[in-house]
């Protein structure tokens, strides 16, 4: 049975969606949702125990040999994406029933349910192959329902949210295929790691550089680099409560984990950083994403849009580690890949909580809703304080190894443009905080109670999350510098 | 219990001490005894700790590692041993004036009030006994996350414009410049630790040094340096007794604190000494002693006045550490204990006269001294302390300052005290002919009493000021237990 984990990862969830889509209860598709969940985080964390003890694991899906057949391969930076991933979709499972209730009509639960299962199985396999087109296979799977969980939104306008992904998130996931394209042209190969192998020949052939550019691209898209960010802020305001919460903390992170897999797997560290301007690039967008899309998030109304910008400079900060391309700099974005999924998540699961007790997030309606919602709030507040940095979270503990990577590079104004993000985040976490505690109470604030348990709990864990790992860094950062110096290694 | 024990139980007390005083938030005089015996535990446990520093012990404790190279730990030396001791005896002070005052005037949200207070205290003594600038920098953050809401406590425009100007100062130069100090040190040094001589010492030179000193300096917000000490003023909409533990004592000395500290124990006063680079200091201090002097003298809004004042007197400690003498430093660390009891005593009586009288306006307080002798003799004795007349403890601290300044041969320092004591006695003095010996307006034109008469304030705020003006002349004939601490300082 446990050979087979690897295989199951996948399935678990795929038959889950399945099944879910046959039922006619939304109660029972809930059911199978948290317990499918469950018993993914559960794998998942089998699986990196397994891994952090015997190293990778390379699975062989129908005993077929790789190269020929699809290789599931986890080693130590997607067994730790593979737990993340898995682990808050197991967190936010319990929070969707009530959520989703409210916000979806009745027919069309299951529906969601399914989508929901069905895009976590896209991202988990995106995560866990090793075969560079069944990637695709598992980018298009979770694309889809991300596009269908997204109009699902009770506003009209996540409809037009929704096109506006479907659109980009195609044309990404098409330059995607067509960069694996050309490698396979010049390596014959799909399996990462033989393309890894047989790429050092042809590395400088202007096919390999053009299949680069258009993968670059294509991930960047998903991924939401500035300034190819543009279908995310509608996609994240808009989306139901759950789907938000979940898309913001796993779907980025896994296109992030790709493009580090592409780069300094496929490539090796040292062609993507040091025959290519990767590093040039890749700093100047991430600090633009830094500085720019924070400054817009701090004149944003709406607060789910004022995180969802939020996550675009966020993104920068891990970007900007994977651009740096140090052991301290990747040690810095892989660890921030895992913090940002804990409070983004955690700030979006309180949000979901305020819209479903008032049914809007906007600045005004949230006026005084501190004091009738404390808990909710206070979860806020904390996650907002690990957005900003501040030290015993794990904001700091990201800020901290990208500014050690830059000073050890001795480039000072990039110390000094990643903590003014952190000044510019504390703007507008603090609009927020202004609102609900020290503004009057508005029409529907001044009657709302505090969250069921059901939403407050979740959102807890995970807000106890980014205080947890901001004081015990053994897990997370232990892994994430070990990944770094795994995939800095392991070039060829 | 062993002196390492007691110093963790002082920075843990007060936080504990917010479970009781948040669980009593229903019956006020059981919360407020909550207050009162966590504020004396705290002293007595303060005490102790004094105790075995005043034989030569230097406790040390708590090495929870979070990072390589980021530990919480803490260890006492003499100047946070002056501190502590000032920060924590205040404090009950503090309480039993906060009774009067939030009762008398009716404020809301009293519980709130005492919890932040008390979280407040605990990050005080946790700056007070920090062992390595990482410690600090959490407790600093946090002594400025808890202060908010007590700022914009009165929840009006003015007070939420107040907190915004607050929170944004003092984050925003504690993560812009204070943390790349401390990371910049961390890449030098490869520790945080504080060492006798400076931690940077033999390790930095150049222009560096003046580089790295500017960071910390204007990084260390609370020290109100000018350009950044606009966050006191605009404190000042808070309730008296905020202003009077916190913006005179607890926060503005945990700012002055650190910089007395990073001058000692990160570069050392040789370091500094010997380096062209970092002779500005004296300058800035100097300039910021005399402009808020300046300032003050224009403010009609009595705490306003005060408020600046506190900027000014500030500078002294400041000034101080910046003339590199091992007396300079004594002096220093005496000024902080000095302008704590005497700068309370003023903010106690403003809060009294507000009590009482409902004024806060200098023009509006002829012949006040009269109805409210107790208030306005003790205002006399804080305000005669702070111009350095004896026989009050502004004197010794001036004293040693000067007499460090001559022997350092530093003309500037001893020309600003010189005018900056001129000043003093311009912005105090009249405050004080005008309350005894004007003749008070006639209830008709006047008004602001609205033809009541008005008598002392509440007993428990005339206790509390009558204590801290008795404190002020009573360490000027007792000095020797500050004076032992503060000398030990200079010695390193």
């Amino acid at each position: 049975m446990t050979a087979h984990l690897p295989a199951l990862q996948v399935v678990v969830p795929l038959v889950a969606a399945l099944l879910c889509a046959l039922l006619r209860r939304s109660a029972l598709a809930w059911g199978l949702t948290l317990a499918a969940s469950w018993a993914t985080a559960a794998m998942a964390a089998l699986l990196l125990l397994r891994v952090l003890a015997e190293g990778t694991i390379s699975y062989h899906i129908g005993s077929w040999e790789p190269p020929w057949g699809i290789e599931y391969r986890i080693d130590v930076l997607n067994g730790l994406v593979l737990l993340l991933v898995a682990a808050v979709g197991a967190a936010i499972a319990p929070y969707a029933r009530r959520s989703v209730a409210a916000e979806i009509a009745e027919e069309k639960q299951v529906w969601f349910y399914t989508m929901y299962l069905l895009c976590l199985t896209g991202l988990l396999g995106i995560v866990i192959t090793g075969d560079a087109f069944n990637v695709f296979v598992f980018m298009e799977i979770s694309s889809l329902a991300t596009y269908v969980l997204i109009a699902l939104g009770r506003d009209r306008r996540a409809l037009l949210s929704a096109y506006q992904y479907l659109i980009m998130g195609t044309i990404g996931a098409t330059f995607y295929v067509i960069g694996i394209g050309f490698l396979y042209t010049m390596t014959g190969t799909l399996n990462i790691a033989d393309m890894a192998a047989r790429i050092g020949e042809v590395q400088s052939t202007r096919t390999v550089l053009a299949g680069t550019a258009f993968l670059t691209v294509g991930i960047c898209l998903k991924l939401a680099l500035f300034p190819l960010h543009v279908w995310l802020p509608n996609a994240y305001a808009y989306a139901p409560s759950v789907a938000t919460a979940f898309l913001a903390a796993t779907a980025t992170k896994v296109a992030i984990y790709l493009l580090i897999r592409i780069y300094f797997s496929i490539f090796g560290a040292a062609f993507a950083f040091e025959a290519l301007p990767i590093t040039e690039v890749f700093v100047v967008l991430s600090l633009a994403a830094i500085l720019g899309a924070s400054t817009v998030a701090a004149f944003q109304r709406n607060v789910k849009r004022m995180l969802a910008y939020s996550s675009v400079g966020q993104i920068g900060y891990i970007t900007l580690g994977i651009g740096l391309a140090s052991q301290l700099g990747l040690t810095g974005g892989i660890v921030h890949i895992v913090n940002h999924a804990l409070m983004k998540g955690a700030l979006f699961l309180a949000m979901g909580a305020v819209a479903y007790r008032i049914g809007s997030v906007r600045l005004d309606d949230m006026a005084g809703i501190g004091r009738r919602m404390p808990l909710t709030m206070a979860s806020f507040v904390v996650a907002g304080l690990s957005l900003i940095g501040s030290p015993g979270t794990v904001g700091f503990v990201s800020k901290w190894y990208l500014a050690l990577a830059a000073l050890e590079r001795g480039w000072w104004w990039l110390v000094a443009a990643i903590l003014l993000g952190s000044v510019i985040a504390l703007v507008y976490i603090g609009r927020v905080v202004e609102a609900a505690y020290f503004r009057a109470p508005a029409a529907a604030a001044a009657t709302a109670t505090e969250a069921p348990l059901s939403l407050l709990v979740p959102t807890w864990v995970l807000t106890a999350a980014c205080v947890w790992f901001g004081i015990d860094t053994e897990l997370t950062v232990g892994i994430a510098a070990r990944a770094a110096a795994f995939l800095l290694g392991a070039g060829p | 219990m062993t002196a390492e024990t007691l110093v963790l139980v002082a920075v843990l007390l007060p936080f504990a001490g917010t479970a009781p005083i948040a669980l009593l938030g229903r019956w006020p005089n059981l919360r407020e005894a909550a207050t009162l015996v966590t504020a004396a535990l705290l002293f007595a446990t303060v005490l102790q700790v004094h105790a075995a520093v005043a034989e030569g012990a230097r406790p040390a404790t708590g090495a929870f590692t979070l990072l390589p190279g980021l530990d919480l730990a803490f260890a006492v030396e003499p100047l946070g041993m002056l501190f502590a001791l000032v920060a924590s005896g205040l404090w009950i002070v503090n309480s039993i004036y906060s009774i009067g005052y939030m009762r008398a005037n009716k404020e809301p949200r009293q519980t709130a009030f005492y919890v932040c207070f008390a979280v407040a205290l605990g990050s005080a003594v946790g700056v007070a006994f920090s062992a390595n600038l990482f410690t600090l920098f959490l407790f600093y953050e946090i002594l400025t996350l808890s202060t908010y809401p007590l700022v914009a406590h009165k929840a009006t425009p003015e007070a939420q414009a107040g907190g915004r100007t607050y929170l944004l100062l003092l984050l925003g130069t504690s993560i812009a410049l204070l943390l790349p100090a401390i990371v910049w040190t961390y890449a030098i040094a490869g520790t945080l630790d504080f060492a006798p001589g400076g931690l940077l010492a033999g390790r930095i030179d150049g222009s560096a040094v003046g580089v790295l000193l500017a960071l910390f300096m204007f990084g260390i917000g609370k020290a109100a340096l000018m350009p950044f000490h606009r966050w006191l003023p605009a404190a000042m909409v808070a309730p008296t007794p905020v202003s009077a533990l916190l913006h005179a004592v607890a926060v503005v000395k945990a700012g002055v604190f650190c910089v007395v500290k990073v001058v000692v124990y990160v570069f050392g006063i040789d370091t500094l000494a010997g380096n062209p680079s970092a002779s500005w200091l004296p300058y800035v201090a100097g300039a910021t002693i005399l402009i808020a002097s300046l300032v003050a003298l224009r403010q009609d809004n009595l705490k306003r006045r005060l408020a600046y004042s506190t900027v000014s007197q500030l500078s002294y400690v400041v000034l101080a550490a910046a003339i590199l003498t091992p007396l300079s430093a004594a002096g220093a660390a005496m000024h902080i204990a000095a302008h704590a009891v005497s700068k309370i005593t003023l903010f106690f009586a403003a809060g009294s006269i507000y009590t009482a009288a409902h004024v806060t306006e200098i023009s509006q307080m002829d012949g006040i001294g009269r109805r409210m002798p107790w208030t306005m003799g003790a205002f006399t004795v804080g305000a005669l302390s702070l111009i350095g007349l004896p026989p009050f403890v502004g004197f010794v601290s001036k004293w040693f300052i000067l007499d460090a300044a001559i022997g350092a041969g530093n003309s500037v320092a001893v020309v600003v005290l010189v005018a900056s004591t001129l000043l003093n006695a311009a912005y105090f003095l009249p405050i004080v002919y005008a309350a005894f010996f004007r003749s008070p307006p006639a209830a008709s034109q006047g008004g602001h009493d609205h033809g009541h008469a008005h008598g002392e304030a509440p007993l428990p705020i005339v206790i509390a000021l009558t204590l801290t003006a008795l404190a002020t002349t009573g360490l000027f004939w007792w000095p020797d237990g500050a004076l032992a601490l503060a000398i030990a300082v200079g010695k390193g």
